[in-house]
Formats: C-alpha cells, sequence, structure tokens
C-alpha cells in the first residue's frame, strides 16, 4: 500500500468514533431505502402475481336482480373480455365467543370447478362439496380473528332464518386481501368477514335461482374502463344496478395499492433527510480535518502530489465512511426488507414473496457515494486550491471583537468564560448556523419518527368521539320503511335511535365524477355530528349537499358550486344540486342530506338503510341476542369493538415502523451532536490548553467549550421543533390518498420526546468531550508555534 | 563549477497584495545557482529570502522576471509542469519539519518515492541520514532533530537536482543543529545536489560555496568563500 493510503487508514483510525458516527448515519438511510424499495417492489410484484394468477377481476357491479342471461349480453360489450355472475348477500353472524354481532358477506361459488374470475385460494382444509348444504370457505382474516378452524360453526341470520355455516376451509381471494366493511373506515378483521358459499345454494335461500345480483368482468388489454362501465351501467340501470366501478375503487385493492404506495414514498422521503443528514456531517467533519491538515496537504503538494491527487486523497476519506455505511446499510436493509414484507404478508393476506433488487442495492450505494461527494465537494475544493506556499503558514488568528450583546453594554451580566463561549459563536456564525441546523435536523427527524400515532388518535377521537356518538350502528338488508325503525327503538336496551339512509350515487362535476353513497341524516340529530377542520358542528342545510373535504378537492368543488346527482338506485333520477359546505373527514370520500331531503330525491318516501344507537350498557347482550336473531339486520357495527380491533391492527403494524425509524432518528441525533461537539472540541484544543497552562481549571475550561455546545443546542431544538412540524407537513401530504388523511397532530409528549433525546445526545456527547478534556496536551502547546 | 547555471533569475519581483496595501517581497532579483553548489542565502526576517525560495522551488509564481531552470522557463510553467517539476527535480526542507504524524519516518519518505521516477528506498534514503534505526518511529517518537533528518531523507530520496532548506536548524539548539547541517553536507558532497539554505544564522555561512546576502528584497552582495568550514566545526 502506498504511503498517502497509509495515511488515509491513519487518518480514518484517528477519527473512528465520528467516522463511525456518520457511517452509521449513512448506514441508516440505506437501510431505509433498501428496505422500503425492496418491500415495495416485492409487495407489488406479489400484488401483481397474485392478481394475474387469481383471475382479479378489472370491473365490479352489483344489481338487484337480473336473469343470468343477462351476462352474455354483458360479455356482448366491446372489451369485456370474461364475465362472472354471482350471489352476494350480506347477513348477521353469531360468531361463537364473540359478544356483539359480526356481519358476513356471502358470496357464491360454482359447486364445480373454479370461479371464472377471483379464484380463491384454500389456506386450509378443503374445498366446499356439492349437495352438503351449509359448508362455507371463510376469508383467512376472520377466521384468524375469531380464532375459527375448519369444523367450527358460525350461526348466521339467512333470509329470516337462523342457520348453521359449517366451515370446512379458510381461504384467500384478490377480492378481500384487504377487508372493509361498506360504510366502515378501518378494517375490523373481528366483526366483519367473507364467506364462500355454493351458488346454488345460496341462490336458493335468496331466491336468486337463475339469477344474480353481483358481477365482475375482466377486460381486454386496451379497453377502455370507463367506456365499458358506462356501457355496464346502461345495461344494469332496468334490474337496479348500483353503479359499475373498476380496480382504482375497488376497497381491498385501494387499499393495499395504496400502502405500496406509502412504502415507496417511505423509499423516497427517508434516504434524502437520512443522506441529506450524513453529506451535511461530513462536510463540516472535512472542512475541520483539511483546515488542520493545512500544513501537510502543502507538504504533500511541495512534493509533487498534484491537485487532483490531493483532493482524491480527501474524497477518499468521504467515500470510504460513506461505501462503509452503504455496505452496512445495504445488507441490513436487505435482512429488514424481509422482515417487513413478512409483516405485511401478515397483515395482507395474500401469497407475498421477498424479491430484493440488485438495482436497488446498486442504487442506495450509489445515493450514498453521490450524498457523499457533494457533501465533500467544497470542502475538498478547498484543499484542491490551497496555494502550496501559503499552506505553508498556519492560518492567520481570526478576526474576534465584542459581540452585540457587549456592545449593548451587557457584558458586565456575563463572566469571561460566558463571553468567549458569545465571541466564538459570534466570530463563526456559518459553522455556529450549521451546526444548530445539523442537530435541529436530527430533532426534526426524531418527530418524524413519532409521525402517525398522534395523527391516529386524534382520528380516533375525532371519528369515534365526536362525530359519530352513537354506541352501535345497524345496517339493514335493504332500505326499509318507517316501521323498521320502529321496531329497533322497540329493541331492549336502545335509549335512543336515529334513522339514516345510504343512497349510491355518482357525482359529476364537470369532466370529474365520483361513484360515492350520499349519507341522510336526521337534521338537528345527535348521534351523528358532522364537523368542519376546526372541530365546530356543521349543521345540515335543508337542500343541497355537505361534501366531505377529499371529495370536494377530488371534484374540484366548493361551497356555492353545483354538482349532478345521478342517483344508482330505484327510479335512477338525475338532478342538479347546491354544495351546500364542506365536512372535515380523515376516511373515505362521503357526501351528506338532510334524510328528508334525500328521500325526496331517491323518491323513495319515508326509508331508512340502517340506524344509529345510544344503547344502555346494562342491557348490551340482551340487544346483541335480539339483533342476531333480527332478520332484517344485515351488520351491526359496535363502537367499543370497532375502536378496540382497530387499536390492534394499527398497533401491530405500525409500531414495527415506528420503531425503525425512532431507531434511526436517534442514530442521527446522536451522529450530529456528538460530531458537532468533536469539532468544537477539536477547534479550541490548542486555547483551551493554553488557558489551563495560564491557570483555568478543568471545570472551567468544561465551561467554555459545553457552554457553547449547550448554547447550540438550545438554539436548535426549538428550530428543530418547528422543522419537525414542516416536514410531517410533508409526509401527510404524501400520504394524502382518497382512503385515508393523516391530519397532522403532534402531541406535546412527541415535542417532549424529540427534544428530550436530543438534549441525551448533547450530555452523552459533552460527557465524551469532557472526559477528553481531562487528557488535553498541555506540553504540546509550548513547542512549535504553528 | 560548470558554467551553465541550473537555475537564472532575472528581475523577479513579488509583491503581495494585503487588503489594500501591497507589500513588495522581492523587488528585482538577479541570481545563478550552479550544479553541486553550496548556497546560503543569509537575510534578517522579512529580507525575502523564504520568497525567492518558494519561487525556485516551484511553491509560488513571480509577480515579474524570469526563472530559467536549465533551459526551461519556469515562469510559463502551468500547474502540471509545476507540480512535475517538484515531483521530481526539488527536494524541500523546512523549519518546522513538516512531517505527516500518522506515518512512520520510513512511510514519510516513501510518500515521495511513490511518486518520483528515479527515486532511492527510503530505507536507503534515511541512511544517508544516519537514521536506520529509527525506520518504524512515529514523528511524535523522535526529537526534533531526528525529525528534521527524516525530512532531508525525505527530500532527496528523489535523487533531486535542488536541494532547498528553509531554516532547517531554527527550531533546534546547536548540537542537533550541526548533526542536521552534517547530513545535508553529506547530501550535497555525494549526491552532488545544488542546494541552497536559507538562515538568518551568519556561522552557518561559513560552510557554504557561496553566500548571497538579501536585504529588503534585494541582493545586497554576494560572498564567495575561499575555504568551506566542515558542519562540525561550526559553533553558535
Amino acid at each position: 500500500m502506498n504511503a498517502l493510503n497509509l495515511k488515509l487508514i491513519r487518518d480514518l483510525l484517528a477519527m473512528k468514533s465520528q467516522a463511525v458516527a456518520i457511517g452509521l448515519v449513512v448506514a441508516s438511510g440505506v437501510a431505509l431505502y433498501v428496505m422500503s424499495a425492496n418491500t415495495a417492489r416485492s409487495l407489488r410484484e406479489s400484488q401483481q402475481a397474485y392478481y394475474d394468477h387469481a383471475r382479479f377481476a378489472d370491473v365490479f357491479a352489483s344489481l338487484k336482480r337480473a336473469p343470468k342471461t343477462l351476462a352474455h349480453q354483458v360479455a356482448a360489450i366491446p372489451g369485456v373480455a370474461r364475465v362472472q355472475t354471482r350471489v352476494v348477500e350480506a347477513v348477521t353472524l353469531d360468531v361463537p365467543g364473540l359478544a356483539e354481532p359480526a356481519t358476513g358477506r356471502l358470496v357464491s361459488v360454482p359447486e364445480r370447478g373454479r370461479p371464472v374470475l377471483n379464484d380463491i385460494h384454500l389456506r386450509r382444509g378443503r374445498d366446499i362439496e356439492p349437495n352438503r348444504p351449509g359448508e362455507v370457505l371463510v376469508n383467512e382474516g376472520f377466521a384468524t380473528a375469531n380464532g375459527l378452524q375448519p369444523g367450527d360453526t358460525v350461526g348466521a341470520v339467512i333470509n329470516g332464518r337462523r342457520q348453521d355455516l359449517r366451515i370446512v376451509g379458510i381461504a384467500m381471494s384478490p377480492e378481500c386481501i384487504m377487508v372493509v366493511a361498506p360504510g366502515d373506515m378501518f378494517p375490523d378483521d373481528e366483526h366483519y368477514g367473507v364467506f364462500w358459499m355454493g351458488e346454488r345454494e345460496l341462490a336458493s335461500v335468496f331466491d336468486l335461482e337463475g339469477a344474480f345480483n353481483d358481477l365482475n368482468l375482466t377486460l381486454m388489454p386496451g379497453a377502455s374502463v370507463a367506456e365499458v362501465i358506462r356501457r355496464l351501467d346502461r345495461l344494469l340501470a332496468p334490474y337496479g344496478g348500483a353503479g359499475a366501478y373498476g380496480r382504482k375503487e375497488q376497497v381491498s385493492n385501494t387499499y393495499l395499492s395504496d400502502e405500496i404506495t406509502g412504502v415507496e414514498t417511505m423509499a423516497r422521503i427517508s434516504p434524502m433527510i437520512f443522506l441529506g443528514v450524513a453529506a451535511f456531517l461530513l462536510n463540516i467533519v472535512l472542512a475541520r480535518v483539511i483546515t488542520a491538515q493545512r500544513q501537510q496537504i502543502a507538504v504533500l503538494k511541495a512534493f509533487g502530489y498534484d491537485r487532483w491527487e490531493v483532493g482524491f486523497h480527501f474524497m477518499k476519506l468521504a467515500l470510504f465512511i460513506a461505501v462503509g455505511g452503504a455496505v452496512t446499510g445495504g445488507a441490513f436493509g436487505l435482512w429488514m426488507g424481509r422482515g417487513m414484507t413478512n409483516l405485511y404478508a401478515s397483515f395482507y393476506r395474500f401469497p407475498t414473496g421477498y424479491y430484493p433488487d440488485f438495482t436497488v442495492m446498486l442504487t442506495g450505494f450509489l445515493l450514498s457515494v453521490a450524498a457523499a461527494s457533494l457533501g465533500v465537494l467544497n470542502a475538498v475544493q478547498r484543499a484542491v486550491r490551497l496555494p502550496a506556499a501559503e499552506a505553508m503558514r498556519p492560518e492567520p488568528p481570526a478576526a474576534f471583537r465584542a459581540t452585540l450583546i457587549e456592545r449593548i453594554g451587557l457584558q458586565r451580566w456575563f463572566s469571561s468564560s460566558a463571553r468567549m463561549t458569545m465571541r466564538n459563536l459570534e466570530r463563526k456564525p456559518w459553522a455556529a448556523a450549521l451546526s444548530i441546523s445539523g442537530i435541529a435536523l436530527a430533532a426534526a427527524i426524531l418527530m418524524v419518527g413519532n409521525f402517525g400515532q398522534d395523527s391516529v388518535n386524534y382520528m380516533m377521537e375525532f371519528q369515534f368521539e365526536k362525530s359519530l356518538r352513537a354506541d352501535m350502528t345497524v345496517a339493514l338488508v335493504e332500505a326499509s320503511s318507517g316501521r323498521a325503525l320502529q321496531n329497533i327503538r322497540h329493541l331492549p336496551g336502545v335509549m335512543h335511535a336515529e334513522p339514516y339512509r345510504s343512497l349510491s350515487v355518482r357525482l359529476r362535476a364537470g369532466h370529474r365524477s365520483r361513484r360515492v353513497g350520499i349519507m341522510g341524516l336526521e337534521g338537528g340529530g345527535d348521534l351523528y355530528h358532522l364537523l368542519n377542520v376546526k372541530e365546530e358542528q356543521v349543521v345540515l342545510p335543508p337542500e343541497g349537499l355537505l361534501l366531505s373535504d377529499k371529495l370536494a378537492e377530488l371534484l374540484d368543488v366548493g361551497a356555492g358550486d353545483r354538482v349532478t346527482v345521478e342517483v344508482l338506485e330505484g327510479a335512477r333520477p338525475v338532478r342538479q344540486m347546491p354544495v351546500a359546505g364542506i365536512v372535515t373527514e380523515f376516511a373515505g370520500v362521503t357526501a351528506y342530506m338532510q334524510l328528508s331531503a334525500l328521500n325526496r330525491l331517491s323518491r323513495e318516501g319515508n326509508s331508512l338503510s340502517g340506524a344509529f344507537l345510544a344503547v344502555d350498557p346494562d342491557q348490551q347482550d340482551a340487544l346483541f341476542a335480539s339483533l342476531k336473531a333480527t332478520p332484517r339486520v344485515a351488520g351491526v357495527s359496535v363502537k367499543e369493538a370497532a375502536i378496540a380491533s382497530f387499536r390492534k391492527t394499527m398497533q401491530s403494524s405500525m409500531l414495527q415502523m415506528r420503531l425503525f425509524m425512532i431507531f434511526f432518528s436517534c442514530i442521527i441525533a446522536f451522529g450530529v451532536v456528538y460530531n458537532s461537539a468533536r469539532i468544537s472540541l477539536a477547534e479550541r484544543s490548542r486555547e483551551l490548553a493554553t488557558l489551563r497552562i495560564i491557570g483555568f481549571t478543568r471545570a472551567e475550561i468544561s465551561m467554555i467549550l459545553l457552554g457553547e455546545i449547550v448554547v447550540i443546542t438550545l438554539l436548535a431544538i426549538p428550530l428543530g421543533l418547528a422543522m419537525g412540524y414542516g416536514l410531517m407537513q410533508l409526509m401527510a401530504q404524501a400520504m394524502n390518498t382518497e382512503l385515508y388523511r393523516i391530519p397532522v397532530v403532534i402531541s406535546r409528549s412527541s415535542y417532549v420526546f424529540s427534544a428530550g433525546v436530543v438534549m441525551v445526545a448533547t450530555l452523552v456527547s459533552s460527557l465524551i468531550v469532557r472526559r477528553k478534556l481531562d487528557h488535553l496536551d498541555l506540553v504540546s502547546v509550548l513547542k512549535a508555534a504553528q | 563549477m560548470s558554467p551553465k547555471p541550473v537555475f537564472q533569475t532575472s528581475g523577479i519581483t513579488k509583491i503581495y497584495h494585503m487588503g489594500e496595501v501591497d507589500v513588495p517581497a522581492l523587488r528585482g532579483v538577479d541570481v545563478q545557482f550552479f550544479k553541486g553548489e553550496f548556497v546560503v542565502l543569509l537575510g534578517p526576517s522579512g529580507s525575502g529570502k523564504s520568497t525567492l525560495m518558494n519561487i525556485l522551488g516551484g511553491l509560488d509564481v513571480p509577480t515579474a522576471g524570469t526563472v530559467h531552470y536549465g533551459d526551461r522557463d519556469m515562469t510559463a510553467f502551468g500547474d502540471a509542469a509545476l507540480t512535475d517539476y517538484r515531483r521530481n527535480h526539488v527536494g524541500f526542507v523546512f523549519q518546522f519539519y513538516n512531517l505527516i504524524p500518522s506515518l512512520t519516518a520510513r512511510e514519510n519518505v516513501a510518500l515521495v518515492t511513490d511518486i518520483a521516477e528515479n527515486h532511492m528506498a527510503p530505507e536507503e534514503a534515511l541512511e544517508m541520514v544516519d537514521l536506520t534505526d529509527r525506520l518504524d518511529h512515529f514523528p511524535s517518537q523522535m526529537s526534533g532533530g531526528e525529525q528534521q533528518r527524516v525530512a532531508i531523507a525525505r527530500a532527496i530520496a528523489k535523487r533531486p537536482e535542488v536541494l532547498l532548506c528553509d531554516e532547517p536548524t531554527g527550531a533546534l539548539d546547536m548540537q542537533t543543529g550541526i548533526i542536521v547541517l552534517e547530513a545535508i553536507e553529506r547530501v550535497n558532497r555525494e549526491l552532488n545536489t545544488t542546494t541552497a539554505v536559507i538562515t538568518h544564522n551568519a556561522v552557518i555561512a561559513s560552510m557554504a560555496d557561496r553566500v548571497i546576502y538579501l536585504l529588503d528584497g534585494k541582493i545586497s552582495k554576494i560572498v564567495q568563500n575561499e575555504t568551506k568550514v566542515a558542519a562540525a566545526h561550526l559553533t553558535w
């Protein structure tokens, strides 16, 4: 090895703790990138492979009832490849061990052979067999959440009759990778399940023999989804078609695709933050190394090393750290990616493989090398430009002057060591600003690590306490008359009930359109409040629509604009309606109207789809028992149970991600703070040694240096908290989808956590620096006056 | 003494711009150095010795005037030519040694032999300065005199045509200084290297072939020594 490379290695060893700290920051960025990118890639590939393999439909439609022969006409629509008709019905379930009723979606499958589309795959047990009534397959999520095994039975109220569903197998389907009950915000595997049942049996109990009420189709390559949907809607309208929709609006698919997009977003954002910090650290460290090695650089030049050899020598220092970090981080990220993919695989139920990609590794590697090179560019340029003769002289003493505080006459309030600290900060405002912004960035990233937690709590409170004030929501099988409401009010334990009507419509504004449900609520109702962004209640206008904020954004309309409402049920009227206002919602897209106005719109008289209930807790069990046996009830959603189930899912999936983020954020915080402290020490050690010689105590010189570090930290923390808020806004923007909007909510504890970690990092770094101060080489100061 | 000079300068001036004032460091210097010659440049602080040395060594360029190295006009050299010149033709010894602290004696010398074309082995160079027992010591493990001898070994390992020494004994006591001067003397004699030593210590002038006196950026006089005194016999 040549002498210059030996010098490189020895220089690196001399600054090994700083090099490791920076290397770890690089490693964190690369690890997060490799993990996220490989996870996103694995999920995308697995999703696509599964969709292809299981023949996932492109277009979905439900209707009241149509003869099976209609399928031929559907197949004749240009662009349609394959058509599958089914019977799909919602039923109330009585699950062993579950007090509250659950809801089941019964989906027909052929008694023999595979479904044409949306094929189901057995995970355990066996397929249903013809002529064995009551046999069903159940989706894996529901089975797992309720501990159901093949051989278990679940009670169901099917078309008014209680019947046992005998589970023979546990299965999955591309349609229900993620299962969300209609009208619900979040998946609730415990209370909503999908059951597959023989078509003949299902059709016969729902009087749909020779008919269907659900249809899926796939498209020919290049066919227009919108055009097929338009023709399909026209064809299905006389049969009570509720509006067809494409994969983009299929809940399970949207959920999974949004999640993958989220992981991809993270793969883009996280390395930028981490590698940006690493570049920044390398810059300040290398600038310091180059200042300290002015004479060495001059000697190298005097002996005939050219400027590129000198520049590359210092560049290698940065590259060595970056490459070391990238390799470590890459390996770690590869390993974490497998864990993360497995975690998603257990959360989303579909066959998932881990497909790490070489190009991901290479990109991570190149990104870190590029970040390191950019970070040290100007420091290296300084070394390259340093004229050989000038470099031979030590840097001229810096110009000091009294600080602003002293100039305005406050000096008597400060000790001489405090004055030294202040003058040093004021003399090098850029160096101080760099340190402050570095530490601020660490504080900001620490806040991002907590992103989501506070927001989810806020969303839960907003949705389940402030907005939905009912204890329970009961959905009826189909729109029913006011008599149904009377019946519900007479159920045991029901203290108060308010009806609602959900109507499928397509809203149009200009060229934009969305298929949504309009929720009709009683004016002046107390069990479901619509709120604006300030959490103030928005009163339903007697006429016109309230749109959720995301829906207004999607349609590009605001209060006062008009939209076209195409009702997709019953007589299918089309009307122009004004948008009366905007309400805040964090999940889904919904429009709201007064129930009476909605019923006038749908021309259905006094009808309801369900009711919100306030329930006497003492009689809850009796109410559950009656609901489980009530024929027209299609589903019951119990607030407490939904909250508990949601928390369980969110915690398992988010916790791991948060732990990763927090772990890496702590690395950044320590990396930045420790490096700042070490650089201050290196820059000041000669001066401090001189002070010791003239009689300052260890404690006194520690005060000068640590005082500077503390001042920098205290200035950095508020800035960092503000930056963290900004970063969260960016993340929230990146994660804003039709399914969810994540509000930027940061609790006091997140601020405290972030500030606390930075302060602990400062404390630990200060202690290390303090130890080094105790071993200051006093004699060296007296030697050569360099 | 060969009639053809190694260096020939004519009318070189060097002006440093310090803020709003121009400080002339050299004001028209004409001087020649010959093959194998031992020259001492003598003068007080600020007389322009170091500036002249830096220009001869290719570390700096004059504001006006020309410097010829052999037949070549150094003032026309670009960065690459200056680098090549320093790499292969000139050796430097500095007052404060300027060793790389993270490299051993042998490695400091290797720093030069790694890149020079016509070099000797690092061990051979260290042998010339009598440091064979200090090969693997780091600068911090050596005395000032030893460090300066490593610096000399580092300067001569490329077999330079010219050896430029800027106050080589300035940071040393007399005894150690003499050992260092003996090493320079030996290199001059055995390798026939043109040697220029800058000093403000007049005693050292007696070991030179020629003494050039500088004052206020000009040559005040040049003295040819009749007899050279060996370094070992110097005292101050």
